[in-house]
């Protein structure tokens, strides 16, 4: 098991991988490469990769517990057994076929605005936040499913993405719009 | 307009170079060696070449102008890469292009990273050859 976490910095992730304990490789991506490279839309996001590199699933929404469950109505355990028999060996992998239905590839819209994220998150590494803003919002604007994007800069521009009113007014326009919450591939 | 020093960034860096920038026009034009540097698109004599690789000379017409200089926008857009662009921070960052990324995930691929952990170790996915992996993303927002 590797995980990975979109954050501004190492300090960031650290109280929350402090926390965890983990003996796995915990590891902090700051300029949000995995999303990049795996496009990654929101988090949770999960992959199964086999012996030989290859993704066995693409990428979907998975919980490490249920402590969310009233909120997001996805049973976490569901998960945890499908991923147990694969492991174990005991279930075979799933069809490529069957996979391809599933999967989200990244459009040149997409692209692009995870340049403009990339180059707002550039320029506020080196200070110039405010000169940030304006690529965080081209970037929301050409791609307002990416969350990584719009919930992931929030930070980044000052704003609470925990709950403060812009994120309200954010989710809420998702919402409304018919946005997807979650990417879950049935078993 | 006028020279400025300009960054040209992408995922694994950033470049300084010198360019010149027409801020109204909103265009960055770079010499072949500012290319080369930022890039990684060498000038040779059959056209714009990186490896095996190369861009013939009669594809750069409007990309390249007379004064040896090419067009940023234009140069990025022929590579078929996302290009975001703050003029006034003299800084642009090149991305990948979405048929370079969809194609190896439509083949099942994993890319391989590298990434650290909290001690600065860096780990990379390509390490774990030989095992299943399962990969969680996260973030604390």
């Amino acid at each position: 098991m590797i995980t990975v976490g979109f954050e501004r910095t190492v300090e960031d992730a650290r109280e929350w991988i402090e926390a965890a304990h983990p003996t796995h490789p915990s590891l902090i991506d700051t300029t949000w490469m995995v999303a990049d490279l795996y496009n990654v839309l929101n988090v949770p996001t999960v992959f199964w990769i086999d012996e030989t590199g290859s993704l066995v699933r693409p990428g979907e929404t998975a919980f490490g517990s249920n402590v969310f469950q009233e909120f997001t109505g996805v049973d976490a355990t569901l998960h945890h057994a499908v991923l147990r028999a694969w492991v174990r060996g005991d279930t075979p992998p799933p069809k490529r076929e069957a996979m391809r239905a599933y999967q989200d590839l990244p459009s040149v819209a997409d692209q692009q605005a995870r340049a403009e994220f990339s180059l707002g998150r550039w320029l506020w590494e080196h200070e110039m936040a405010d000169a940030a803003v304006p690529h965080f919002a081209a970037g929301e604007r050409l791609a307002p499913d990416q969350w990584t994007i719009w919930r992931g800069s929030m930070r980044m521009q000052g704003l609470d993405p925990m709950g403060g009113p812009e994120f309200m007014q954010k989710m809420t326009a998702y919402i409304e719009r018919g946005g997807r919450m979650r990417k879950i591939i049935p078993d | 307009m006028g020279t400025h020093r300009f960054t040209v960034i992408q995922a694994d860096g950033a470049v300084q170079v010198d360019a010149e920038v027409d801020a109204p026009q909103r265009s960055v034009r770079l010499r072949a060696d500012a290319v080369q540097q930022s890039l990684g698109w060498e000038r040779k004599d059959q056209g714009l070449c990186r490896g095996d690789v190369c861009i013939p000379s009669r594809s750069l017409e409007g990309i390249e102008g007379d004064d040896g200089r090419f067009d940023l926008h234009r140069l990025v857009e022929l590579l078929e890469r996302p290009l975001a662009v703050d003029i006034d921070a003299n800084a642009a960052f090149v991305g990948v292009g979405a048929s370079d990324r969809a194609a190896r995930l439509a083949r099942f691929e994993a890319p391989d990273f590298a990434l650290p952990d909290l001690e600065g170790r860096v780990h990379s996915l390509a390490e774990h050859r030989g095992k299943k992996v399962f990969l969680a993303t996260w973030a604390s927002w």
